[in-house]
Protein backbone atom coordinates (compact mmCIF):
# COMPACT_ATOMS: atom_id res chain seq x y z
CA UNK A 1 0.00 0.00 0.00
CA UNK A 2 1.53 2.89 -0.90
CA UNK A 3 1.34 5.95 0.90
CA UNK A 4 -0.38 8.67 -1.52
CA UNK A 5 -3.24 6.23 -1.62
CA UNK A 6 -6.30 7.22 0.54
CA UNK A 7 -8.18 3.91 0.27
CA UNK A 8 -7.49 0.37 0.77
CA UNK A 9 -9.11 -1.03 -2.93
CA UNK A 10 -11.49 -3.69 -1.38
CA UNK A 11 -10.87 -7.47 -2.45
CA UNK A 12 -13.70 -9.85 -2.28
CA UNK A 13 -11.48 -12.97 -0.96
CA UNK A 14 -10.86 -10.60 1.87
CA UNK A 15 -12.86 -10.67 4.77
CA UNK A 16 -11.01 -8.06 6.71
CA UNK A 17 -10.80 -5.31 4.06
CA UNK A 18 -14.87 -5.66 3.38
CA UNK A 19 -14.88 -2.19 5.07
CA UNK A 20 -14.50 1.53 4.16
CA UNK A 21 -11.61 3.43 6.53
CA UNK A 22 -12.41 2.64 10.25
CA UNK A 23 -10.08 5.96 10.89
CA UNK A 24 -12.36 7.86 9.44
CA UNK A 25 -14.81 7.05 12.31
CA UNK A 26 -12.29 6.54 15.01
CA UNK A 27 -11.71 9.64 17.74
CA UNK A 28 -9.73 11.79 16.47
CA UNK A 29 -5.99 11.50 17.61
CA UNK A 30 -2.85 11.15 16.33
CA UNK A 31 -4.24 9.59 13.18
CA UNK A 32 -5.81 13.03 12.55
CA UNK A 33 -2.64 15.34 13.49
CA UNK A 34 0.70 15.28 11.20
CA UNK A 35 3.19 15.91 13.25
CA UNK A 36 6.17 17.74 11.73
CA UNK A 37 9.52 19.07 12.21
CA UNK A 38 13.12 17.43 13.37
CA UNK A 39 12.02 13.87 15.60
CA UNK A 40 13.02 14.58 18.81
CA UNK A 41 13.63 12.37 21.86
CA UNK A 42 10.38 13.94 23.03
CA UNK A 43 8.93 13.34 20.02
CA UNK A 44 9.26 9.28 20.15
CA UNK A 45 8.85 9.16 24.46
CA UNK A 46 5.81 11.18 23.82
CA UNK A 47 2.81 8.50 23.58
CA UNK A 48 0.06 10.45 25.20
CA UNK A 49 -2.72 10.20 22.10
CA UNK A 50 -2.08 6.22 21.48
CA UNK A 51 -2.72 6.18 25.59
CA UNK A 52 -5.91 8.65 25.28
CA UNK A 53 -6.92 6.73 22.79
CA UNK A 54 -6.67 3.68 24.67
CA UNK A 55 -8.26 5.21 27.96
CA UNK A 56 -11.06 6.48 25.64
CA UNK A 57 -11.69 3.15 24.52
CA UNK A 58 -12.02 1.30 28.07
CA UNK A 59 -14.22 4.64 29.23
CA UNK A 60 -16.82 4.03 26.31
CA UNK A 61 -16.80 2.90 23.34
CA UNK A 62 -18.76 2.48 19.91
CA UNK A 63 -19.03 -0.82 19.90
CA UNK A 64 -20.52 -1.84 23.09
CA UNK A 65 -23.46 0.75 23.11
CA UNK A 66 -24.90 -1.21 20.34
CA UNK A 67 -25.24 -3.94 22.51
CA UNK A 68 -26.37 -2.46 25.36
CA UNK A 69 -30.09 -3.46 26.50
CA UNK A 70 -32.03 -0.60 27.56
CA UNK A 71 -33.47 -1.45 30.90
CA UNK A 72 -36.62 0.78 31.52
CA UNK A 73 -36.02 3.57 34.19
CA UNK A 74 -38.04 2.68 37.37
CA UNK A 75 -41.26 4.97 37.61
CA UNK A 76 -43.07 3.19 40.38
CA UNK A 77 -41.02 4.76 43.49
CA UNK A 78 -43.81 6.50 45.46
CA UNK A 79 -47.01 5.67 46.99
CA UNK A 80 -49.25 6.10 44.73
CA UNK A 81 -47.17 4.90 41.37
CA UNK A 82 -46.53 1.52 43.48
CA UNK A 83 -49.71 -0.04 43.86
CA UNK A 84 -50.35 0.92 40.06
CA UNK A 85 -47.00 -0.70 39.51
CA UNK A 86 -48.36 -3.74 41.10
CA UNK A 87 -51.33 -4.29 39.58
CA UNK A 88 -49.73 -3.79 36.57
CA UNK A 89 -47.29 -6.95 37.09
CA UNK A 90 -50.23 -8.97 38.46
CA UNK A 91 -52.46 -8.05 35.53
CA UNK A 92 -49.37 -9.33 32.76
CA UNK A 93 -48.12 -12.25 34.69
CA UNK A 94 -51.54 -13.36 35.88
CA UNK A 95 -54.48 -12.44 33.24
CA UNK A 96 -52.20 -11.48 29.65
CA UNK A 97 -49.47 -14.36 30.17
CA UNK A 98 -52.17 -17.15 30.48
CA UNK A 99 -54.34 -16.00 27.75
CA UNK A 100 -51.63 -15.25 25.12
CA UNK A 101 -50.01 -18.86 26.18
CA UNK A 102 -53.66 -19.71 25.06
CA UNK A 103 -53.59 -17.97 21.96
CA UNK A 104 -50.20 -19.17 20.92
CA UNK A 105 -50.89 -23.15 21.75
CA UNK A 106 -54.57 -22.85 20.10
CA UNK A 107 -52.40 -21.62 17.11
CA UNK A 108 -49.95 -24.05 17.48
CA UNK A 109 -52.70 -26.73 17.65
CA UNK A 110 -54.42 -25.09 14.42
CA UNK A 111 -51.00 -24.89 12.60
CA UNK A 112 -49.58 -28.74 13.47
CA UNK A 113 -52.71 -30.12 12.50
CA UNK A 114 -52.99 -28.35 9.21
CA UNK A 115 -49.05 -28.59 8.34
CA UNK A 116 -48.75 -31.93 8.92
CA UNK A 117 -51.16 -33.46 6.58
CA UNK A 118 -50.41 -30.91 4.10
CA UNK A 119 -47.10 -31.67 4.24
CA UNK A 120 -46.98 -35.31 4.01
CA UNK A 121 -50.19 -36.03 1.75
CA UNK A 122 -49.44 -33.72 -0.61
CA UNK A 123 -46.08 -34.84 -1.55
CA UNK A 124 -46.25 -35.70 -5.21
CA UNK A 125 -48.45 -32.02 -5.92
CA UNK A 126 -45.32 -29.55 -4.89
CA UNK A 127 -46.80 -26.16 -6.22
CA UNK A 128 -50.10 -27.14 -4.69
CA UNK A 129 -47.86 -27.63 -1.38
CA UNK A 130 -45.38 -24.97 -1.34
CA UNK A 131 -48.70 -22.42 -1.22
CA UNK A 132 -50.38 -24.18 1.24
CA UNK A 133 -47.40 -24.60 3.89
CA UNK A 134 -46.57 -20.91 3.19
CA UNK A 135 -50.08 -19.46 4.15
CA UNK A 136 -49.39 -21.76 7.25
CA UNK A 137 -46.24 -20.23 8.46
CA UNK A 138 -47.83 -16.66 7.70
CA UNK A 139 -50.84 -18.15 10.00
CA UNK A 140 -48.38 -19.19 13.02
CA UNK A 141 -46.42 -15.99 12.46
CA UNK A 142 -49.69 -14.10 13.48
CA UNK A 143 -50.60 -16.03 16.30
CA UNK A 144 -47.33 -15.03 17.54
CA UNK A 145 -47.23 -11.52 17.06
CA UNK A 146 -50.63 -11.87 18.44
CA UNK A 147 -49.05 -13.78 21.69
CA UNK A 148 -47.01 -10.56 22.52
CA UNK A 149 -50.02 -7.96 21.71
CA UNK A 150 -47.95 -6.91 18.53
CA UNK A 151 -49.35 -3.56 17.27
CA UNK A 152 -47.12 -3.71 14.37
CA UNK A 153 -47.78 -0.42 11.27
CA UNK A 154 -46.81 -1.42 8.47
CA UNK A 155 -45.87 1.41 5.55
CA UNK A 156 -44.90 1.26 2.60
CA UNK A 157 -46.16 -1.18 -0.57
CA UNK A 158 -46.29 -4.71 0.60
CA UNK A 159 -43.43 -6.39 -1.35
CA UNK A 160 -44.18 -7.78 -4.74
CA UNK A 161 -43.28 -11.31 -5.02
CA UNK A 162 -40.27 -10.95 -8.35
CA UNK A 163 -37.35 -12.92 -9.23
CA UNK A 164 -34.20 -11.30 -8.61
CA UNK A 165 -34.97 -9.46 -5.88
CA UNK A 166 -34.05 -9.66 -2.33
CA UNK A 167 -35.07 -7.83 1.26
CA UNK A 168 -32.55 -6.70 3.77
CA UNK A 169 -33.33 -5.06 6.75
CA UNK A 170 -31.91 -3.90 10.44
CA UNK A 171 -31.69 -6.88 13.13
CA UNK A 172 -32.58 -6.07 16.39
CA UNK A 173 -34.16 -10.19 17.25
CA UNK A 174 -35.75 -13.27 16.19
CA UNK A 175 -38.26 -11.85 16.24
CA UNK A 176 -37.90 -9.37 13.38
CA UNK A 177 -38.46 -12.73 11.10
CA UNK A 178 -41.89 -13.28 12.36
CA UNK A 179 -43.00 -10.02 12.50
CA UNK A 180 -42.13 -9.85 8.67
CA UNK A 181 -43.36 -13.52 7.59
CA UNK A 182 -46.63 -12.93 9.17
CA UNK A 183 -46.92 -10.82 6.21
CA UNK A 184 -44.94 -12.16 3.73
CA UNK A 185 -43.77 -15.58 3.93
CA UNK A 186 -39.63 -14.80 3.25
CA UNK A 187 -36.81 -17.47 3.04
CA UNK A 188 -34.36 -16.70 5.06
CA UNK A 189 -31.00 -16.93 6.09
CA UNK A 190 -30.32 -17.53 9.61
CA UNK A 191 -27.66 -19.31 12.27
CA UNK A 192 -28.85 -22.81 13.42
CA UNK A 193 -29.77 -22.41 16.70
CA UNK A 194 -29.77 -25.14 19.46
CA UNK A 195 -33.06 -26.64 21.13
CA UNK A 196 -36.44 -26.32 20.14
CA UNK A 197 -35.84 -23.36 18.13
CA UNK A 198 -33.83 -25.51 16.19
CA UNK A 199 -36.17 -28.06 15.91
CA UNK A 200 -38.27 -25.37 14.21
CA UNK A 201 -35.77 -24.11 11.97
CA UNK A 202 -35.28 -27.95 10.67
CA UNK A 203 -38.67 -28.76 9.85
CA UNK A 204 -41.24 -25.16 9.29
CA UNK A 205 -38.49 -23.23 8.07
CA UNK A 206 -37.59 -25.51 5.40
CA UNK A 207 -40.68 -25.79 3.83
CA UNK A 208 -40.49 -21.63 2.93
CA UNK A 209 -37.05 -22.44 2.14
CA UNK A 210 -34.23 -21.22 4.60
CA UNK A 211 -30.17 -21.30 4.28
CA UNK A 212 -27.93 -22.13 7.09
CA UNK A 213 -25.08 -20.82 8.22
CA UNK A 214 -22.26 -21.41 10.72
CA UNK A 215 -20.37 -18.01 12.22
CA UNK A 216 -17.93 -20.25 13.13
CA UNK A 217 -16.71 -22.00 10.29
CA UNK A 218 -14.31 -19.97 7.94
CA UNK A 219 -14.79 -21.80 4.84
CA UNK A 220 -18.55 -21.00 5.34
CA UNK A 221 -18.71 -17.76 3.77
CA UNK A 222 -18.13 -19.52 0.23
CA UNK A 223 -20.60 -22.05 0.58
CA UNK A 224 -23.24 -19.25 1.78
CA UNK A 225 -22.71 -17.22 -1.10
CA UNK A 226 -23.15 -19.55 -2.89
CA UNK A 227 -26.38 -20.78 -1.84
CA UNK A 228 -27.49 -17.21 -1.95
CA UNK A 229 -27.05 -16.99 -5.37
CA UNK A 230 -28.80 -20.30 -6.66
CA UNK A 231 -32.11 -19.09 -4.23
CA UNK A 232 -31.92 -15.92 -5.78
CA UNK A 233 -31.79 -16.61 -9.09
CA UNK A 234 -35.16 -19.71 -8.60
CA UNK A 235 -38.07 -18.94 -10.18
CA UNK A 236 -40.29 -19.57 -7.69
CA UNK A 237 -38.60 -19.84 -4.37
CA UNK A 238 -40.19 -17.43 -1.49
CA UNK A 239 -38.28 -13.80 -1.53
CA UNK A 240 -35.20 -14.29 0.33
CA UNK A 241 -34.68 -11.93 3.57
CA UNK A 242 -31.10 -11.18 4.71
CA UNK A 243 -30.21 -9.57 7.81
CA UNK A 244 -27.07 -8.21 6.95
CA UNK A 245 -25.66 -6.68 10.03
CA UNK A 246 -25.12 -10.52 10.98
CA UNK A 247 -26.12 -10.08 14.12
CA UNK A 248 -28.73 -8.99 16.50
CA UNK A 249 -28.13 -5.27 17.41
CA UNK A 250 -29.91 -2.76 20.16
CA UNK A 251 -32.45 -0.89 17.46
CA UNK A 252 -30.75 2.59 18.60
CA UNK A 253 -27.33 1.65 16.26
CA UNK A 254 -26.31 -0.18 12.92
CA UNK A 255 -23.56 -2.11 12.78
CA UNK A 256 -21.28 -2.53 9.25
CA UNK A 257 -23.09 -4.32 6.36
CA UNK A 258 -22.21 -7.64 5.03
CA UNK A 259 -21.76 -7.48 1.45
CA UNK A 260 -22.83 -10.86 0.50
CA UNK A 261 -26.27 -9.62 0.30
CA UNK A 262 -25.47 -7.03 -2.45
CA UNK A 263 -23.20 -8.97 -4.94
CA UNK A 264 -25.89 -11.37 -5.67
CA UNK A 265 -26.95 -9.48 -8.96
CA UNK A 266 -30.29 -8.48 -7.56
CA UNK A 267 -32.45 -5.46 -6.57
CA UNK A 268 -32.16 -4.52 -3.20
CA UNK A 269 -35.18 -4.02 -1.07
CA UNK A 270 -34.40 -2.31 2.40
CA UNK A 271 -37.00 -2.70 5.21
CA UNK A 272 -36.57 -0.78 8.25
CA UNK A 273 -37.75 -1.65 11.85
CA UNK A 274 -38.01 0.28 14.80
CA UNK A 275 -39.52 -0.96 17.76
CA UNK A 276 -41.13 1.41 20.47
CA UNK A 277 -39.21 1.35 23.48
CA UNK A 278 -41.71 2.07 25.73
CA UNK A 279 -43.77 -0.78 26.11
CA UNK A 280 -40.64 -2.99 25.77
CA UNK A 281 -37.11 -3.53 24.59
CA UNK A 282 -37.31 -6.06 21.99
CA UNK A 283 -33.55 -6.24 21.42
CA UNK A 284 -32.78 -9.78 21.99
CA UNK A 285 -29.32 -9.90 24.10
CA UNK A 286 -28.22 -13.26 23.24
CA UNK A 287 -25.04 -13.36 25.23
CA UNK A 288 -27.61 -12.24 28.40
CA UNK A 289 -30.42 -14.82 27.84
CA UNK A 290 -31.51 -17.42 25.69
CA UNK A 291 -34.44 -16.86 23.31
CA UNK A 292 -37.03 -18.58 25.28
CA UNK A 293 -36.19 -16.19 28.04
CA UNK A 294 -36.90 -13.59 26.07
CA UNK A 295 -39.97 -14.38 24.00
CA UNK A 296 -41.64 -14.74 28.47
CA UNK A 297 -40.16 -11.68 28.78
CA UNK A 298 -42.18 -10.17 25.58
CA UNK A 299 -45.18 -12.38 26.65
CA UNK A 300 -45.47 -10.96 29.88
CA UNK A 301 -45.06 -7.28 28.40
CA UNK A 302 -47.78 -4.63 27.78
CA UNK A 303 -47.37 -5.00 24.07
CA UNK A 304 -44.58 -4.95 21.17
CA UNK A 305 -45.24 -1.86 19.25
CA UNK A 306 -43.09 -1.46 16.24
CA UNK A 307 -43.00 0.79 12.72
CA UNK A 308 -42.07 -1.74 9.84
CA UNK A 309 -41.29 0.75 6.81
CA UNK A 310 -40.86 -0.70 3.30
CA UNK A 311 -38.55 1.25 1.17
CA UNK A 312 -37.62 1.79 -2.33
CA UNK A 313 -36.25 -1.07 -4.21
CA UNK A 314 -32.47 0.24 -4.64
CA UNK A 315 -30.00 -1.52 -7.40
CA UNK A 316 -26.25 -1.42 -7.55
CA UNK A 317 -25.24 2.10 -9.49
CA UNK A 318 -22.78 2.02 -11.91
CA UNK A 319 -19.04 2.12 -10.67
CA UNK A 320 -20.15 1.70 -7.19
CA UNK A 321 -18.67 -1.41 -5.01
CA UNK A 322 -20.77 -4.02 -3.27
CA UNK A 323 -19.30 -2.55 -0.10
CA UNK A 324 -20.06 1.22 -1.36
CA UNK A 325 -23.58 -0.24 -2.28
CA UNK A 326 -24.08 -2.11 1.30
CA UNK A 327 -23.34 1.60 3.07
CA UNK A 328 -26.32 3.28 0.84
CA UNK A 329 -28.47 0.69 1.67
CA UNK A 330 -27.47 1.13 5.94
CA UNK A 331 -28.14 4.92 5.67
CA UNK A 332 -31.04 4.77 4.13
CA UNK A 333 -32.24 2.20 6.66
CA UNK A 334 -30.76 3.80 9.32
CA UNK A 335 -32.00 7.29 8.63
CA UNK A 336 -35.82 5.88 8.35
CA UNK A 337 -35.63 3.92 11.63
CA UNK A 338 -33.28 6.44 13.65
CA UNK A 339 -30.25 4.29 14.22
CA UNK A 340 -26.63 5.58 14.78
CA UNK A 341 -24.15 4.25 12.43
CA UNK A 342 -21.49 2.66 13.90
CA UNK A 343 -17.80 1.40 11.54
CA UNK A 344 -17.49 -2.23 13.20
CA UNK A 345 -18.75 -5.80 11.97
CA UNK A 346 -21.42 -7.28 14.10
CA UNK A 347 -19.06 -10.21 13.85
CA UNK A 348 -16.37 -8.65 16.75
CA UNK A 349 -18.72 -9.72 19.26
CA UNK A 350 -17.36 -13.66 18.36
CA UNK A 351 -13.71 -12.72 17.55
CA UNK A 352 -11.01 -9.95 17.46
CA UNK A 353 -10.80 -7.37 15.47
CA UNK A 354 -8.18 -8.14 12.44
CA UNK A 355 -4.49 -7.39 13.15
CA UNK A 356 -4.63 -5.01 9.67
CA UNK A 357 -6.69 -2.24 11.82
CA UNK A 358 -3.26 -2.11 14.02
CA UNK A 359 -0.76 -2.79 11.65
CA UNK A 360 -2.03 0.65 9.17
CA UNK A 361 -1.55 2.79 12.99
CA UNK A 362 1.69 1.21 13.01
CA UNK A 363 2.59 1.69 9.67
CA UNK A 364 1.65 5.64 9.60
CA UNK A 365 3.58 6.15 12.67
CA UNK A 366 6.66 4.42 11.40
CA UNK A 367 6.94 6.35 8.18
CA UNK A 368 6.06 9.82 10.25
CA UNK A 369 9.11 8.74 12.30
CA UNK A 370 11.44 8.05 9.29
CA UNK A 371 10.63 10.88 7.60
CA UNK A 372 10.71 13.47 10.19
CA UNK A 373 14.35 12.17 10.70
CA UNK A 374 15.40 13.27 7.89
CA UNK A 375 14.19 16.67 8.12
CA UNK A 376 16.86 19.55 9.48
CA UNK B 1 -27.88 -6.01 34.53
CA UNK B 2 -30.24 -3.78 36.38
CA UNK B 3 -29.60 -0.75 38.13
CA UNK B 4 -25.86 0.45 38.55
CA UNK B 5 -25.41 2.34 41.83
CA UNK B 6 -27.57 -0.37 43.71
CA UNK B 7 -24.02 -2.04 44.65
CA UNK B 8 -22.40 1.34 45.08
CA UNK B 9 -22.65 3.33 48.15
CA UNK B 10 -21.91 6.86 49.22
CA UNK B 11 -19.11 5.17 51.17
CA UNK B 12 -17.44 3.20 48.28
CA UNK B 13 -17.84 6.11 46.36
CA UNK B 14 -15.67 8.45 48.57
CA UNK B 15 -13.41 5.49 49.17
CA UNK B 16 -12.93 5.32 45.42
CA UNK B 17 -12.24 9.26 45.43
CA UNK B 18 -9.97 9.06 47.69
CA UNK B 19 -8.15 6.59 46.16
CA UNK B 20 -7.41 8.63 42.93
CA UNK B 21 -6.70 11.70 45.12
CA UNK B 22 -10.27 13.16 43.60
CA UNK B 23 -9.28 12.51 40.25
CA UNK B 24 -13.05 12.03 39.27
CA UNK B 25 -16.13 13.98 40.65
CA UNK B 26 -18.83 11.14 42.30
CA UNK B 27 -20.65 11.23 39.30
CA UNK B 28 -18.07 10.04 37.04
CA UNK B 29 -17.48 7.61 39.54
CA UNK B 30 -21.08 5.70 39.36
CA UNK B 31 -20.42 6.26 35.63
CA UNK B 32 -16.93 4.38 35.79
CA UNK B 33 -18.58 1.54 38.08
CA UNK B 34 -21.79 1.28 35.37
CA UNK B 35 -18.83 0.82 32.66
CA UNK B 36 -16.46 -1.41 35.12
CA UNK B 37 -19.56 -3.87 35.00
CA UNK B 38 -20.73 -3.73 31.68
CA UNK B 39 -16.98 -4.57 31.15
CA UNK B 40 -16.49 -7.40 33.63
CA UNK B 41 -19.26 -9.39 32.18
CA UNK B 42 -18.19 -12.79 34.03
CA UNK B 43 -18.99 -10.90 37.35
CA UNK B 44 -15.90 -11.92 38.61
CA UNK B 45 -15.28 -7.99 40.24
CA UNK B 46 -12.71 -8.19 37.90
CA UNK B 47 -11.88 -7.15 34.14
CA UNK B 48 -9.99 -9.48 32.72
CA UNK B 49 -7.49 -9.28 29.35
CA UNK B 50 -10.11 -11.36 27.43
CA UNK B 51 -12.92 -8.75 28.02
CA UNK B 52 -10.52 -5.36 27.91
CA UNK B 53 -9.72 -7.49 24.47
CA UNK B 54 -13.69 -7.21 23.61
CA UNK B 55 -13.48 -4.14 22.76
CA UNK B 56 -12.46 -3.65 19.33
CA UNK B 57 -11.55 -0.18 19.84
CA UNK B 58 -9.22 -1.00 22.20
CA UNK B 59 -7.74 -4.07 20.72
CA UNK B 60 -6.69 -2.47 17.48
CA UNK B 61 -4.60 0.00 19.47
CA UNK B 62 -0.63 -0.80 19.44
CA UNK B 63 -0.27 -0.51 23.47
CA UNK B 64 -3.30 -2.59 24.23
CA UNK B 65 -0.90 -5.45 25.29
CA UNK B 66 1.34 -3.34 27.21
CA UNK B 67 -1.78 -1.62 29.19
CA UNK B 68 -3.15 -5.14 29.03
CA UNK B 69 0.08 -5.57 31.64
CA UNK B 70 -1.37 -2.66 34.19
CA UNK B 71 -4.96 -3.14 34.07
CA UNK B 72 -5.21 -6.85 33.80
CA UNK B 73 -7.65 -7.83 37.14
CA UNK B 74 -7.76 -4.76 39.13
CA UNK B 75 -10.65 -4.13 41.09
CA UNK B 76 -12.97 -1.40 40.70
CA UNK B 77 -11.22 1.24 42.95
CA UNK B 78 -7.39 0.40 41.46
CA UNK B 79 -8.95 0.26 37.76
CA UNK B 80 -10.39 4.11 38.63
CA UNK B 81 -6.79 5.18 40.05
CA UNK B 82 -5.57 3.55 36.56
CA UNK B 83 -7.43 6.01 34.72
CA UNK B 84 -6.73 8.98 37.21
CA UNK B 85 -3.91 10.30 35.23
CA UNK B 86 -6.49 10.46 31.96
CA UNK B 87 -8.47 13.00 33.96
CA UNK B 88 -8.97 16.57 33.36
CA UNK B 89 -8.02 17.13 36.90
CA UNK B 90 -4.74 15.28 36.85
CA UNK B 91 -1.42 17.01 37.01
CA UNK B 92 1.26 17.34 34.49
CA UNK B 93 3.52 15.56 36.59
CA UNK B 94 0.84 12.66 37.27
CA UNK B 95 0.39 12.68 33.81
CA UNK B 96 4.52 11.85 32.71
CA UNK B 97 4.23 9.42 35.71
CA UNK B 98 1.84 7.12 34.06
CA UNK B 99 3.91 7.60 30.58
CA UNK B 100 6.84 6.24 32.74
CA UNK B 101 5.18 3.46 34.37
CA UNK B 102 4.31 2.42 30.35
CA UNK B 103 7.76 2.67 29.52
CA UNK B 104 8.92 0.64 33.37
CA UNK B 105 8.03 -2.75 32.45
CA UNK B 106 9.80 -4.24 35.48
CA UNK B 107 8.95 -1.62 37.13
CA UNK B 108 11.80 -0.77 38.76
CA UNK B 109 11.92 2.88 38.50
CA UNK B 110 14.74 3.05 35.51
CA UNK B 111 13.97 3.09 31.98
CA UNK B 112 16.57 1.43 29.86
CA UNK B 113 17.67 1.46 25.83
CA UNK B 114 15.53 -1.60 25.41
CA UNK B 115 12.05 -0.66 26.89
CA UNK B 116 12.07 2.40 24.79
CA UNK B 117 13.10 0.38 21.70
CA UNK B 118 10.50 -2.26 22.74
CA UNK B 119 7.98 0.54 22.88
CA UNK B 120 9.30 1.59 19.75
CA UNK B 121 8.29 -1.45 18.22
CA UNK B 122 4.93 -1.96 19.84
CA UNK B 123 4.23 1.17 17.49
CA UNK B 124 5.63 0.44 14.77
CA UNK B 125 5.54 -3.12 14.52
CA UNK B 126 6.86 -4.36 11.03
CA UNK B 127 7.37 -1.38 9.47
CA UNK B 128 10.86 -0.25 10.51
CA UNK B 129 14.12 -2.95 10.97
CA UNK B 130 15.23 -3.48 13.81
CA UNK B 131 18.55 -2.30 12.88
CA UNK B 132 16.52 1.60 11.72
CA UNK B 133 15.03 1.70 15.01
CA UNK B 134 18.64 1.07 16.87
CA UNK B 135 19.24 4.11 15.01
CA UNK B 136 16.87 6.36 15.13
CA UNK B 137 17.01 5.68 19.21
CA UNK B 138 20.12 6.18 19.45
CA UNK B 139 20.39 9.27 17.51
CA UNK B 140 17.32 11.29 19.30
CA UNK B 141 19.23 10.13 22.52
CA UNK B 142 22.25 11.60 21.92
CA UNK B 143 20.88 14.82 20.47
CA UNK B 144 19.26 14.94 23.82
CA UNK B 145 22.51 14.45 26.10
CA UNK B 146 21.65 11.04 26.80
CA UNK B 147 23.33 7.63 25.48
CA UNK B 148 22.45 3.92 24.80
CA UNK B 149 23.62 3.11 28.36
CA UNK B 150 21.53 5.68 29.87
CA UNK B 151 19.18 4.67 32.42
CA UNK B 152 16.69 7.27 32.70
CA UNK B 153 14.35 7.64 35.89
CA UNK B 154 11.28 9.39 36.25
CA UNK B 155 13.02 13.13 36.80
CA UNK B 156 14.49 12.37 33.10
CA UNK B 157 11.27 11.93 32.04
CA UNK B 158 9.77 15.40 33.40
CA UNK B 159 12.62 17.25 31.93
CA UNK B 160 12.54 15.71 28.40
CA UNK B 161 8.56 15.91 28.12
CA UNK B 162 7.42 18.52 30.84
CA UNK B 163 7.25 21.30 27.86
CA UNK B 164 6.10 19.70 25.31
CA UNK B 165 2.45 20.40 25.98
CA UNK B 166 0.95 16.82 26.66
CA UNK B 167 -2.51 16.21 26.35
CA UNK B 168 -3.71 13.01 27.85
CA UNK B 169 -7.37 13.41 28.47
CA UNK B 170 -10.61 11.06 28.44
CA UNK B 171 -13.82 12.51 29.13
CA UNK B 172 -16.26 10.07 31.32
CA UNK B 173 -19.67 10.15 29.56
CA UNK B 174 -22.05 10.90 32.58
CA UNK B 175 -25.66 10.41 32.21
Amino acid sequence: MNSNQGKLKPSSSELDLDRPNIEDYLPSGASIQEPHGKLRLSDLLDISPILTEAAGAIVDDSFTRCFKSNSPEPWNWNVYLFPLWCSGVVFRYLILFPARAIVLTIGWIIFLSCFIPVHFLLKGNDALRKKLERVLVELICSFFVASWTGVVKYHGPRPSMRPKQVFVANHTSMIDFIILEQMTAFAVIMQKHPGWVGLLQSTILESVGCIWFNRSEAKDREIVAKKLRDHSQGADNNPLLIFPEGTCVNNQYSVMFKKGAFELGCTVCPIAIKYNKIFVDAFWNSRKQSFTMHLLQLMTSWAVVCDVWYLEPQNLRPGETAIEFAERVRDIISVRAGLRKVPWDGYLKYSRPSPKHRERKQQSFAESVLRRLEEK
Amino acid sequence: MGNSSSMLTQYDIEEVQQHCNDAFSQQEIVSLYQRFCQLDRSGGGFVSAEEFLSVPEFAVNPLSQRLLRMVDGLNFKEFVAFLSAFSPRATLQQKIEFIFKVYDSDGNGKVTFNDMLDVLHDLTGQFISEKQSKQVLTQVLEEAGYTNESLLVLADFVKILGSSGLEMEVEVPVD
